[in-house]
């Protein structure tokens, strides 16, 4: 059962992801961006982050992705201007074998990895009173420089999509 | 059985489908996106980690801060597109030239 829902959901995200980097619509990709993002809150389900599993569809799937295409609207891009310049063969190829190379050496060096022996989450793993009181004492320090940064992001942000600075 | 390594594994393959569309694509959209898809296949090895490696928490809050700042670099990303496409109409990466030129 479990076994059928990761491949279900990691066939999923694979697909959406692959569709994502080949389709030329920007729209059609950002769709398919969203497929691949639920899946993957899917599996952190699976692995007991309930409260990743919230944020990544609140935040994820929900205010980024809505951001990305509601700028893709904004531009409101004609066909020519999609057009990207003719790629040739030997790139694409070049690109792939690289890709390629590292994924087959990121799974092997994966592949040495040890799982813990015990691995029977204990109460309450993952919920979101444990990350909130995890993030609030040993993790208060970056806490505050991420809220920090958010707030640096906004303001450039501002700055940035002025007609004029 | 689904374990570590399933997860591990699909994470790798998830980055470097991401890193592939930054590498190839020509659309500054579409690079953005590859991108966000990375962070994300970055943060499936964190909770895996979490979940059947230290068996803690941590994992969670790095995803968490993770996530913040793929918030952030989206903001800013897409507002210097936006502002890009205002001045040279063009989203494709091979015309943004204006420091080699």
């Amino acid at each position: 059962m479990q076994a059928a829902f990761f491949y279900l959901l990691a066939t999923l995200a694979v697909a959406g992801g692959v569709m994502m980097v080949s389709v030329r619509n920007p729209l059609s990709g950002a769709f398919a961006l969203i497929l691949s993002l639920c899946s993957l809150a899917g599996l952190f389900a699976m692995l007991n982050a309930e409260f990743i599993f919230i944020l990544q569809v609140l935040v994820y799937a929900g205010a980024i992705m809505v951001l990305i295409i509601f700028t893709i609207m904004l531009l409101n891009l004609r066909k020519e201007e999609l057009q990207e310049a003719p790629v040739g063969w030997l790139r694409l190829l070049l690109t792939a074998t690289l890709c390629a190379v590292g994924a087959f050496g990121a799974i092997q060096v994966f592949g040495t990895i040890e799982p813990n022996a015990a691995t029977t989450p204990m109460e309450g793993f993952g919920n979101m009173e444990g990350v909130g009181r995890l993030m609030l004492s040993n993790w208060v320090y970056p806490f505050e420089v991420v809220s920090l940064i958010l707030l640096v992001a906004v303001v450039g942000v501002v700055l940035l999509a002025k007609k004029v600075i | 059985m689904i374990g570590l390594h399933h997860y591990l594994y699909l994470s790798a393959i998830l980055f470097f489908i991401g890193a592939f569309g930054v590498l190839f694509r020509r659309n500054l959209l579409v690079i953005l996106m590859s991108i966000e898809l990375m962070l994300n296949a970055v943060n499936l090895s964190f909770i895996a980690f979490s979940r059947y490696g230290t068996a803690t928490m941590d994992g969670h809050v790095a995803a968490f801060f993770v996530m913040a700042l793929a918030a952030a670099e989206a903001g800013i990303g897409l507002a210097i597109l936006v502002m890009l496409f205002r001045n040279r109409t063009t989203v494709q990466a091979d015309d943004m030239t204006l420091m080699r030129d």
